[in-house]
């Protein structure tokens, strides 16, 4: 009873609580940073240096007016946030924090397929969200969504893919133990397939400078822009959550998880004095940095350019490092 | 509970195949659809088949219901389907193909249960360093399987569906 119920829904209300105060002062880190990249200071009005910035802003979400326009299908609109929140809450579940089990709240033996299968749930609630409103821009942001996602979900996963060859399995904890074996991070061992699965993870997170769904420019904010108060608020909770996910994933798949770096090493034994989850933490930070940092140096690409990458660059190169992974695999 | 665990999600799977025909609105029937899918990897897991579950959520609630939803809002379908000429041989096809569906289903329910009990084609035993064992983990053992003992449907299945796609491209191609 205890073990089968109690610590998993402890575990789960921590997790998802955690993961949604990460999130609005991811938002925060965000404004901060764009700001001082643009040699502004961002929010400085609320608390010192502007930190209650994250608090204020969820609770004037949930008190704006919720609006529903006229013709819109009702039951979607009002499920389409829902589906695109919920499975980036999901993912969260199988990713492990540290080596015991009180830090992961499921081990599954397919664990990265769970990940990959759940997040392309996640793609209905942008399609959905853009079909019920029954307007024309949220109409098309919806259509770009769908084929970028399918298009960039290919090539990452066939990365992905030669990772779990290198690592020989497709459980999360098992992953990060062949690196602790291996003795190195994967980053090193696959260099190509850590930057393609950061590159289709801004893809798949729709961020600049693939935001083409969103693209403020051309379709005055795309899929959410019928969408007002708290349910426009889940859509953005579930991006910022799926940028949380990309970033663990990175982590744990090519920078070595919840270890400390140079596992191996004993002269760095000092360093295990650090908590396993606040390794994994940092990691996770800086890729969010990452993205933060790309979101405030590039432009946006055109449509055709972000299709024509995917097929056109991306696939191939993931299929060639398939490839390579595989008759390595077999010499060595 | 098993045996109640199943008969619910029979139960709901089975409705939901109703829903998504029966529905009025096609992006409807689509999300039907979906929920049906992830009822079905549901089912899988029961069975511990946790492979295939999670094989069945990415394939075809992530990837082709996406694309069925993709070419459902590109046509619009406000508009009942005009009324074929000849409705009564339409519902005759229909029934003769669910006939032919259900005789399939009957006959492949029959076979194997026939053929239950005896071991499956010892194929693996030609390759001594590792057998399929109940050792292996479940990914592990299907992928083994499906390259020992089911190697042929496999490349036929793949065949298959580079021909679909080859297929495709020239219809969709004028000029090459």
């Amino acid at each position: 009873m205890l073990d089968t119920f109690v610590i998993p829904l402890l575990q789960i209300a921590v997790l998802v609580n955690a993961v949604l105060v990460a999130v609005t002062f991811l938002v925060l880190m965000e404004r901060k940073v764009m700001g001082w990249a643009q040699a502004r200071l961002g929010p400085m009005r609320v608390g010192p240096y502007g930190i209650l910035q994250a608090i204020v802003d969820p609770i004037k979400l949930i008190l704006k007016e919720d609006i529903t326009p006229a013709k819109a299908d009702k039951w979607v609109f009002t499920l389409a946030p829902i589906m695109s929140l919920v499975p980036a809450l999901v993912v969260f579940s199988v990713i492990p924090f540290g080596p015991d089990p009180l830090y992961y709240v499921a081990d599954i033996n397919v664990g990265l397929l769970f990940i990959i299968s759940v997040t392309s749930i996640g793609v209905y609630g942008i399609i959905l969200g853009g079909w019920s409103s029954n307007s024309k821009y949220p109409l098309l942001a919806s259509l770009r969504a769908s084929a970028q996602l399918i298009s960039y979900e290919i090539a990452v996963v066939m990365t992905l893919v030669s990772v779990v060859l290198t690592a020989g399995t497709l459980n999360m904890i098992g992953i990060v133990e062949a690196q602790r074996e291996a003795g190195l991070w994967f980053a090193f061992i696959q260099p190509v397939a850590c930057v393609l699965v950061f590159i289709g993870g801004l893809a798949e997170t729709n961020r600049l400078p693939f935001d083409l769904p969103e693209a403020e420019t051309e379709l005055t904010g795309g899929f959410h822009t019928e969408y007002s108060g708290m349910r426009w608020a889940l859509f953005f909770l579930a991006e910022y959550a799926n940028i949380i996910v990309i970033s663990a994933i990175v982590a744990l798949m090519f920078f070595g998880g919840w270890m400390r770096p140079f596992p191996n090493v004993e002269a760095l034994s000092f360093l295990d004095l650090v908590p396993p989850w606040v390794w994994y933490c940092g990691k996770i930070f800086f890729f969010l940095y990452i993205f933060v940092w790309i979101r405030a140096t590039f432009p946006r690409y055109r449509y055709d350019q972000l299709m024509a990458l995917g097929w056109k660059v991306f696939i191939p190169i993931a299929i060639g490092n398939l490839v390579l992974t595989g008759i390595a695999k077999v010499v060595l | 509970m098993d045996a109640f665990v199943f008969y619910l999600l029979a139960t709901l799977i089975l409705g939901l195949g109703i829903m998504v025909i029966t529905a009025r609105n096609a992006v409807h029937s689509v999300l039907f659809l979906v929920l049906n899918f992830l009822l079905v990897a549901i089912l899988y897991v029961t069975l511990s088949a946790q492979f295939v579950a999670v094989i069945q959520v990415l394939v075809y609630a992530g990837g082709i219901v996406v694309l069925y939803l993709f070419v459902v809002m590109l046509v619009s379908l406000k508009k009942a389907p005009e009324l074929r000429s000849d409705s009564r041989r339409v519902g005759r096809t229909g029934l003769l193909l669910a006939g032919v569906v259900l005789a399939e289903l009957i006959a492949i329910v029959w076979f194997t249960s026939a053929s239950s009990g005896a071991p499956p084609a010892q194929a693996a035993a030609d390759f001594p360093p590792r057998l399929a064992s109940d050792a292996m983990l479940n990914t592990e053992r299907l992928g083994w399987v499906l390259y020992t003992e089911y190697l042929i449907p496999f490349e036929v299945a793949s065949m298959l569906l580079l021909v679909a796609m080859i297929g495709a491209i020239v219809l969709a191609k004028k000029n090459l």
